[in-house]
């Protein structure tokens, strides 16, 4: 007999409000990232996506090569890198439909080239004439968002919003590693497993977050771990093998479309280059990490996958390079033209209608543009 | 013309017919916000709204602010119209990221292409008693942020035609609602309610001619208290309500000055970067040779705002008022 039946009556019972939640094992993320290229998984996938996966990752490639040259001279006032973080790039791109939309983070101008905008618009922001040179409503592309994950929760709005109005719109919202530390991280995902909102958010977790590795971040399991206390699924993922990702994000998009709510799908990657080319990444990691991650490249882990299935030969190979260049040589002759600005573009589009004294400031500066315009022949004597 | 029936109604019940009206007039307006729905709000302005339009019009969100404006604006993206209630004015303050840098900004970063008609209420003042928090003027903060309107009622029939003017604007609006005027009584009725005019006009509450008291929301009936004050002492004041601090009516505010050649600002907010230092400059660069008297402030102190039981010695008073007009340099005159 135990003490409490010795007792009497005396039964423990739970508190009254509660009530047994959620069962967290389906949530819980696999133990290791998932991974097709090199596995068995690799037999069931689809060759044409493998060939137009590789095709967009050298393509990929080249484009931050090239957008990377462009700071050096001059063109670009700055450039966050995604150089070996392709696949996450483009994957994130090609899993969404026409009318679904994406949330892009600063670093993500190639998902945003890779959905459709037209490069030179994506890379404004990055130039400096304008902030988003793109239409949004164009091909669905939400501004790049520089403050970081505060675009989630316009995501989260959105979706919310599409799913209110009936339409079958999915949203997928890009992050970084340091980004999961931010609140607005944190308010987005609770709002999308609440309201259960059509919503991917992929992380890519590219080992830092400008000098500051993951472990100084967070103590979390992993950052798919994250999901679970939101209640919603958490996904591991090799964010360097293109099949792997773009099959969990395939995956995720379609559990949202069907009205199963949002997933967080963690793809482990690492940032090959350094924060910006205004970054000395050497301050902060060695070469053999570096040196490590190189052996694990995306383009190389598909190329390998392809060539042992027959799928790609030198002629391939070279067509997709051939095609990378095509795309670069156009890009810098795009680039190199010097944007046209007009300086009364300031006070274009703050409201709706001018209030009175951005009407002055704007007649203050158009007088000052005048009388610059009427001193330059003076200049000009001393050239 | 036929006369109906004016019972006396709150500015809290004018505030809740506008939101009820613009959701009925157009189904993209949705109302979002901390116990905005079964409980129809901490201050009962959307009585009501969640049974009549059910609840994904009127949505009780989880508390973060951040969060609630934050999908408000990929609402707004997708064409809906957001109006999300901050339970307080300290409470806004976790939004402030989403409201300066996405909200505020996002029709000038995509030159025009992705407008966000989102209205922001914000309960905002002293004078309720309220405990640390919950009293704030926070409307200098908003007025420092180009891409906001900033707009705040004094009377029940503008709380109407405001917010309904502030839902139909397709930029972003912060509604500030004066707490303490919640529970003013007015005669308005809400069968036949004023026209909603385009938000930026000031409006002579009370004509006068001897200086002009400018303000706006909580301290309008202050100010109309202290003219009825003033003429005891031979002073027959004019009372400017702003209604509106983003667009600023320098017209008519300059047209009253002008008029009177003295002037006053008075305000809740603190007086050290506060709205009145921006009035003062605009009033003394227009109206310099109409000028008596400097443009003087009345505004609470600059000191965090204080417990309920010294709040009254915070807020501009009647006397605080008069003692500000009295040093209007009279005695040039005589």
């Amino acid at each position: 007999m135990t003490v409490m039946e010795q007792r009497g009556a005396y039964r423990p019972t739970p508190p009254p409000a509660w009530q047994p939640r959620t069962d967290p094992a389906p949530l819980l993320p696999d133990a290791e990232p998932y991974r097709v290229l090199g596995t068995e998984a690799a037999a069931k996938a689809d060759p044409e996506l493998l060939r137009t996966l590789y095709g967009q990752l050298v393509r990929g490639r080249r484009y931050n090569a090239q957008a990377t040259a462009l700071t050096k001279q001059g063109r670009l006032a700055v450039y966050p890198s995604t150089t070996g973080q392709e696949a996450c790039e483009i994957a994130a791109a090609l899993v969404l439909e026409e009318r679904d939309w994406l949330f892009p983070s600063y670093r993500d101008t190639l998902a945003v080239v890779a959905r459709g905008v037209d490069p030179v618009e994506a890379l404004t922001l990055l130039r400096g004439d304008w902030h988003t040179g793109y239409d949004p409503y164009e091909h669905r592309v939400a501004p790049l968002s520089t403050p970081l994950a505060t675009q989630l929760p316009h995501a989260v709005g959105l979706a919310h919003a599409a799913r209110l109005k009936g339409d079958d719109v999915v949203a997928l919202a890009m992050v970084g590693d340091g980004g999961t530390s931010e609140g607005d991280f944190h308010e987005a995902l609770n709002f999308a497993a609440v309201w259960q909102a059509p919503v991917v958010f992929l992380v890519q977790n590219n080992g830092f977050a400008i000098s500051v590795p993951l472990a100084k971040q967070t103590a979390a399991p992993s950052l798919a771990h994250k999901a679970v206390g939101y209640g919603m699924p958490g996904r591991l993922v090799d964010g360097n093998d293109a099949a792997a990702v773009h099959e969990v994000l395939s995956d995720a998009v379609r559990h949202a479309r069907a009205g199963g709510g949002p997933t967080l799908v963690e793809a482990i990657t690492y940032r090959v280059d350094a924060h910006t080319n205004a970054d000395d990444a050497t301050r902060y990691r060695g070469d053999a990490e570096v040196e490590a991650w190189r052996e694990h490249d995306p383009i190389q882990l598909l190329e390998r996958e392809l060539t042992a299935r027959g799928l790609l030969d030198e002629a391939g190979k070279q067509a997709a390079r051939d095609a990378a260049e095509a795309m670069a040589a156009d890009l810098r002759e795009h680039m190199n033209q010097d944007p046209v600005l007009d300086p009364m573009d300031l006070f274009a589009h703050i409201y709706a209608e001018p209030t009175t004294q951005l009407r002055d400031q704007r007649e203050q500066l158009r007088a000052e543009l005048e009388a610059e315009a009427e001193a330059e022949p003076e200049e000009g004597t001393h050239r | 013309m036929t006369t109906v029936a004016v019972k006396p109604a709150t500015m809290a019940q004018a505030l809740t017919r506008a939101l009820r009206d613009a959701m009925a007039a157009d189904p993209a307006v949705h109302v979002m916000g901390e116990d905005v729905g079964t409980l129809g709000g901490v201050f009962r302005v959307t009585d009501g709204l969640a049974k009549e339009f059910g609840e994904d019009r009127c949505t009780d969100t989880p508390l973060a602010e951040a969060g609630i404006l934050g999908t408000a604006v990929g609402m707004a993206m997708y064409g809906l119209r957001p109006v999300v209630e901050m339970q307080f004015d300290a409470f806004a303050y976790p939004a402030f990221e989403q409201l300066i840098s996405h909200v505020s900004r996002m029709r000038n970063r995509t030159r025009g292409r992705m407008p966000l008609p989102i209205t922001i209420r914000v309960p905002y003042g002293g004078g309720i008693g309220g405990v640390e928090h919950h009293s704030d003027s926070s409307e200098a903060y908003y007025m420092a942020t180009p891409g906001l309107h900033v707009v705040t009622p004094a009377t029940v029939s503008d709380a109407y035609g405001l917010l309904r003017a502030a839902i139909a604007s397709d930029d972003p609006v912060v509604f500030l609602e004066p707490k303490r005027l919640y529970w003013s009584k007015d005669s308005w009725n809400p069968e036949d309610p004023a026209p909603v005019e385009p938000i930026g006009r000031a409006v002579v509450r009370r004509p006068g001619r001897s200086a002009t008291l400018i303000t706006y929301g909580p301290s309008v009936p202050v100010c109309m208290e202290a003219a009825e004050a003033a003429r005891a002492e031979g002073w027959d004041l004019e009372v400017v309500d702003l209604r509106s601090l983003v667009p600023f009516d320098d017209e008519t505010v300059v047209a009253s000055v002008r008029r009177t050649g003295r002037a006053v600002v008075v305000h809740e907010s603190g007086s050290f970067g506060g709205p009145g230092g921006e009035i003062a400059a605009r009033v003394t660069e227009r109206c310099f040779h109409h000028l008596e008297a400097p443009v003087l402030r009345v505004a609470g102190f600059d000191v965090p705002y204080p417990p309920p039981m010294l709040e009254r010695h915070h807020l501009p008073g009647v006397d605080r008022i008069l003692d500000a007009v009295g040093r209007l340099q009279w005695e040039a005159e005589s």
